[in-house]
């Protein structure tokens, strides 16, 4: 049984394609909507995403295609394997007429392990909660 | 208010446990004597695991006779099985602070 799933959020944004660029790439500004990060826009870079709740994300930069395309792997490493999320997200910036259509999507969520029936799906829910939390306290 | 995600979170956390519970899942309906063979822990073990899923909503039992029959109750997996929507609903407030932040960029 293979756990593969993805989540995408699509939205139009009234602003151009450079604009957004910089905010989903320059560190200080990934911070103000993300999290607090040592990103740098170069394929192969490995970064963290660090949490308000204290979790830190291992990531790696993918692919950079200035403008148009940003992609680098988001995993969470936990010594019990049912904590555990290996995934990648993808950001795709499309000019439109009032702007850009940016299209957010998270996917691969530990294709390898067997019993990811009970195990990923409790991962993701303790992870989720924690983000949720701290997305209610910034509310 | 306890919430029901902690308990079930609780209650899968333990590899042993899980491990019932999915032979449970693909196997049906089990005796306690069937599921120690196979989990790897005294049977006073297995029968302890078994009462802290039931009490989470995963098992349910059945008697017949001197022996009890378990087997998996996966509606009780249901509160798990929305964290699509709960991580669409993370990003969704993501790109309500980006827009915020696109809008600041402006001045």
């Amino acid at each position: 049984m293979t756990e593969t799933r993805s989540v995408v959020v699509e939205r139009e944004m009234p602003h151009p394609p450079e604009k957004l660029w910089r905010a989903l790439t320059q560190p200080h500004l990934i911070a103000e909507w993300l999290m607090k990060n040592d990103f740098v826009p170069t394929v192969g870079h490995r970064f963290n995403l660090r949490g308000d709740w204290g979790g830190v994300l291992n990531c790696e930069v993918l692919t950079v295609e200035p403008n148009r395309s940003l992609s680098y792997t988001w995993d969470f490493a936990h010594d019990d394997p049912a904590y555990a999320l290996k995934s990648v997200v993808t950001f795709t910036l499309t000019p439109s007429a009032k702007g850009t259509h940016l299209r957010m999507e998270q996917a691969g969520f530990r294709p390898e392990q067997k019993q990811a029936f009970g195990g990923a799906k409790a991962g993701w829910q303790r992870f989720f909660a924690k983000l949720e939390e701290v997305a209610g306290r910034a509310d | 208010m306890p919430d029901p995600h902690d308990l079930l979170f609780k209650t899968l956390a333990d590899p042993t446990r899980r491990g019932i519970f999915e032979r449970l899942c693909s196997q049906g309906e089990q005796t306690v004597v069937a599921l120690t063979a196979q989990a790897g822990v005294s049977q006073p073990a297995v029968s302890k695991h078994l009462a802290v899923l039931k009490q989470a909503g995963l098992v349910r039992d059945r008697h017949q006779g001197r022996q009890t029959h378990y087997s998996a109750q996966l509606a009780a997996l249901a509160p798990l099985a929305d964290w699509t929507n709960r991580m669409a609903g993370y990003w969704e407030s993501r790109f309500d602070d980006l827009e915020d932040l696109l809008k600041r960029m402006d001045q």
